[in-house]
């Protein structure tokens, strides 16, 4: 990464070459699965800590200790939630939101904008080429022409309102608030890291830095470097220790905040972006269409290493996330807890059968998905 | 104009009109007590060069550190700003400095003196027939102000600003960073040159509201001032009244820093977003400040080099009014991530679509007036023609930020870096090269180079658009702003970006080399150089004008101003 000489079509090349390499790797072919999480090398397991296990200032030691059963974390997919090396376009989108804007982007504006702008470049040619000295000596002295003027203000209108069409319905459809039961997460930007609460799976909280960078002198105290020990990292800069863990599929509320300057937390292939202002709740709902690995970055300056506070998202499928949240320490799912209430009710004897019913009926069907993930791994 | 007593030296009273050999102060009378709109114009102009130099040199370090992944420069840099041994953290904040100082300088001490302060004192008066500027001892504080301004910034590079040596807060000094973010003189000192510049600016805009209203030539009535003039007439109501509001924010940030006030601190009831809406009301503005007297020195030169008169006048001036006004209301579509309802960014997504309207008026106009002509491709309309191709790629990438709904994957990456480069970069600077070539004979007696010209314009072209159009990629794939270093898959657009850069440099030595030709071996301007297509008063007057002019007024008949 560092020092490097060679010009930047060699380096895209390289890089590319890399990317192929990766992609041809057998762990890599089968991360693009999200069974691949199960399926990840045993021998690297001791030398991660399990996503979201260290609290405070993370050691490997003291992540690896309290874990009750360490896990590798999902493996990306090259070029899947991440920038690609020369890309030239919006990155892939993977939530529905995003697939609607980036059509928005692709097929209305883009085509609109290049269209407006090559009228324009011939309009220019084509006066240059006509109206020059040698073909046109004499000069016109026309200088209005009422009709022309209102077409040329008119025109625009009504391109205008074709944009403008689309883009209130893609913001109505942004603003559509999370249904009432949608788990909550609370994002909270801090220089230079990110923590993420579960208040709605016993309020734990994991902090999130960015791993160190071969090369670089050490950036954040205490945190490994970027594919140290494991092949489960994501691209150097973008990858961090522990994982912002979501369930795929399903809408999530994200309450952001933060604790001291503004961060933006921006995801490019998931649409995502919402600033994290001290003093302010600013909601807004995620959905993932499917499991994977998606990186974004601070997109707010807030200081000297704002480059280097980058938010890693794993979705992972419902049960999986319930059982990644049972191995947090204080961490609950609502089905567990729903079933600790039902004990409680059925000692104290509790009148409302319907609410019994229903905590039964969500643990019977909560736990042993739960279990059944956990003896996978 | 002489109500107090002039220094010794300096007589204002000559009666030559055309005699310029004569009666000039001495040399610090005149170029540092300077009441005369052509020199302080001059000022302006060179003081912008100046400070367009340094802020051109900081965009070019940022370019060398950003042409391979990874932190290579850096620690040189921030060693270049006095620091001993400077840890990691020392190192990044240098970065932060970087984009601010340029940010600052290229907005505040190069774009707009150049603009406003030069070309604007130059031909504002000659092109409506007055005498000089309407306060020209105000005029003359005006110019040191900025230049006072410019000091406070330097100083701030070199004083503690929080981790590292110098301001790194960005151009938008947003709170909280602005404030318990950045300990240290040295955002005080940033903050203060803002105080100072805008002062000058206020000045300036009241000076220029003042002569156009009040000092047009016998016969020349609004709908007779050529289009810079309105240009800089509307210019100078946008700077009125927006940089007030900027003055008051950036007062508070002042006072939250240093006495314990909470405009901006939630834990004392103020709120972050609020600074941000202050300052994008005067933000937005500020990029209309910065664009249309370009507007208007491109409608001269079409028009010139069309041997027609502009297309559709009245539309071209009521299109500027018409986006100054609108200019005023769309400054939270700089904030649409921020957390607003949504209504509110409904809003702000239609209101801002509405100025594509004018500005397409515009563009068409400028091509409706080249249609029919008799067109000379001489070098300032070539530039003009850039001009208009230029700003039109970055006025479409607008339309597309427009978009609230778009805008939460493009807003802080560097699809908007592209964007507002290349309306400003590209755009207004663009305007600016076209304004020297059209008027530096006229300003200093001297031809320039004609070859040169025309080179400097397509070096710059190619740079130019090979700095900016690849961080439209960039910026699609997510590439954040403000970032020191990136990941690898960005690598390749930012490496074309930074050789594009070290064209554009070589264009601007191609510029140097041709100041200096006309300097030593230029030939003598005539009056009118550009022949029957250049109709305006500036047109009447020797090259260069008599250090004063229209002592007896002329006047403009329905004939217009043709000589």
């Amino acid at each position: 990464m560092l020092g490097k000489n060679d010009t930047g079509a060699l380096k895209a090349l390289k890089a590319l070459g890399l990317g192929l390499a990766l992609m041809l790797a057998p762990q890599a072919a089968m991360a693009a699965s999200p069974a691949a999480v199960e399926a990840a090398p045993v021998e690297t397991l001791e030398a991660v800590p399990a996503p979201g296990q260290a609290i405070e200032t993370p050691t490997e030691e003291a992540a690896a200790e309290a874990a009750p059963a360490p896990v590798e974390r999902m493996k990306p997919t090259e070029g899947k939630g991440m920038p690609v090396p020369g890309g030239i376009g919006l990155q892939q989108q993977h939530s529905q939101l995003g697939e609607y804007a980036s059509w928005i982007h692709n097929s209305v504006l883009l085509p609109i904008i290049a269209v407006i702008s090559l009228f324009v470049l011939f309009l220019l040619l084509f006066v240059m080429a006509k109206f020059n000295r040698r073909a046109n000596p004499v000069a016109s002295k026309t200088s209005h022409n009422t009709l022309i003027e209102i077409v040329w203000t008119l025109l625009p209108v009504l391109i205008l309102v074709g944009i403008a069409v689309p883009s209130i319905d893609l913001l109505a459809k942004q603003f559509k608030p999370a249904p009432e039961e949608a788990l909550t997460i609370k994002v909270t930007g801090n220089q230079w890291f990110w923590s993420y609460a579960y208040p709605d799976n016993g309020d734990f909280e994991i902090t999130s830095y960015m791993l160190n960078l071969p090369g670089y002198p050490e950036i954040n105290a205490g945190v490994r470097t970027v594919g140290e020990g494991t092949d489960s990292d994501g691209p150097p800069q973008l990858e961090v220790d522990n994982r912002l863990v979501v369930p795929a599929g399903e809408p999530i509320r994200l309450q952001i905040t933060a604790s001291d300057v503004i961060h933006s937390f921006a995801v490019p292939s998931l649409w995502f972006k919402l600033d994290a202002v001290p003093g302010r709740i600013n909601e807004k709902v995620l959905q993932i269409d499917e499991p994977g690995v998606y990186y974004g970055q601070c997109s707010e300056l807030c200081g000297v290493k704002h480059a280097y506070m980058p938010i890693a998202i794993e979705a992972l499928p419902r049960a999986e996330f319930e059982a990644w949240v049972t191995r947090q320490p204080g961490g609950t799912t609502k089905a567990a807890a729903a079933a600790a209430a039902e004990a409680e009710a059925a000692a104290a004897a509790a009148n409302d059968n319907a609410a019994a019913a229903e905590a039964e009926t969500a643990a019977s069907d909560g736990e042993p998905a739960a279990a059944e993930t956990e003896s996978a791994e | 104009m002489a109500t107090t007593a002039p220094p010794e030296g300096f007589d204002v009273h000559a009666d030559h009109a055309h005699d310029d050999h004569d009666h000039k102060p001495g040399f610090f009378a005149r170029w540092f007590m300077s009441t005369n709109h052509k020199d302080i114009g001059t000022l302006y102009l060179i003081f912008a060069i100046f400070a367009g130099i340094i802020g051109g040199a900081f965009s070019g370090m940022m370019r060398l550190e950003l042409a391979e992944p990874g932190i290579q420069y850096l620690d040189t840099f921030t060693k270049l700003f006095g620091a001993t041994n400077p840890d990691f953290n020392a190192t990044l904040h240098t970065w932060n400095v970087l984009i601010t100082a340029h940010g600052l300088i290229m907005v505040f001490f190069m774009v707009m003196p150049a603009v406003i302060g030069g070309f604007g004192n130059w031909f504002v008066p000659i092109m409506i027939g007055a005498p000089d500027m309407a306060f020209p001892r105000m005029n003359n504080i005006s110019f040191w102000l900025t230049v006072a301004g410019f000091c406070s910034l330097l100083i701030s590079a070199f004083v503690p600003g929080g981790l590292g040596i110098g301001s790194g807060v960005g151009w938008t000094v947003y709170a909280p960073l602005s404030t318990s973010g950045s300990t240290g003189p040295s955002t005080d000192f940033a903050i203060f040159s803002l105080h100072l510049a805008g002062a000058a600016s206020i000045m300036g805009a009241i000076n220029f509201i003042t002569t156009i209203f009040n000092m047009r030539a016998p016969g020349m009535t609004m709908h007779k001032m050529p289009l810079f003039v309105w240009s800089v007439l509307v210019t100078a109501f946008l700077l009125l009244l927006a940089l007030p509001v900027l003055a008051a924010a950036i007062t508070m940030l002042i006072t939250d820093r240093n006495f314990g006030t909470t405009f901006f601190d939630p834990a004392g009831g103020g709120d972050p977003v609020l600074y941000q809406h202050l300052f994008w009301f005067f933000g937005h503005p500020e990029v209309y400040i910065m664009i249309l007297p370009a507007f208007g020195i491109i409608s001269q030169v079409i028009s010139t080099f069309s041997k027609k008169p502009v297309f559709g006048y009245l539309g071209m001036a009521y299109a500027m009014v018409a986006i100054g006004v609108v200019g005023f209301i769309v400054w939270a579509h700089h904030m649409y991530t921020t957390g607003m309802s949504v209504n509110v960014k409904m809003y702000f997504t239609a209101a801002t679509m509405v100025i594509a309207v004018p500005t397409g008026v515009k563009i068409f106009s400028w091509i409706a007036t080249m249609w029919g002509g008799s067109l000379e491709f001489k070098s300032p309309l070539v530039w003009a023609i850039g001009f208009i191709f230029l700003f039109t790629v970055g006025g479409v990438t607008g339309v597309v930020l427009a978009n609230g709904g778009v805008d939460d994957v493009l807003h802080d990456t560097y699809y908007v870096v592209a964007h507002f480069h290349y309306v400003l970069s590209l755009g207004a600077v663009t305007a600016l090269f076209c304004g020297f070539y059209y008027w530096f004979p006229k300003m200093s007696g001297r031809w320039h180079s004609e070859f040169l010209a025309h080179l400097h314009f397509w070096v710059f072209f190619i740079g130019v658009n090979l700095i900016f159009f690849p961080q439209h990629f960039l910026g699609l794939q997510g590439m954040p702003r403000r970032y020191p270093d990136y990941a690898e898959a960005f690598a390749y657009w930012n490496h074309i970006s930074s050789v594009g850069y070290m064209i554009m440099a070589a264009s601007l030595v191609i510029w140097f080399i041709n100041i200096i030709y006309a300097y030593t071996a230029g030939k003598k301007a005539e009056d009118n150089y550009w022949g029957e297509g250049a109709t305006t008063l500036e047109w009447t007057l020797s090259s260069p004008p008599p250090f004063h002019q229209f002592e007896t007024l002329p006047v403009i008949d329905d004939k217009a101003h043709a000589h």
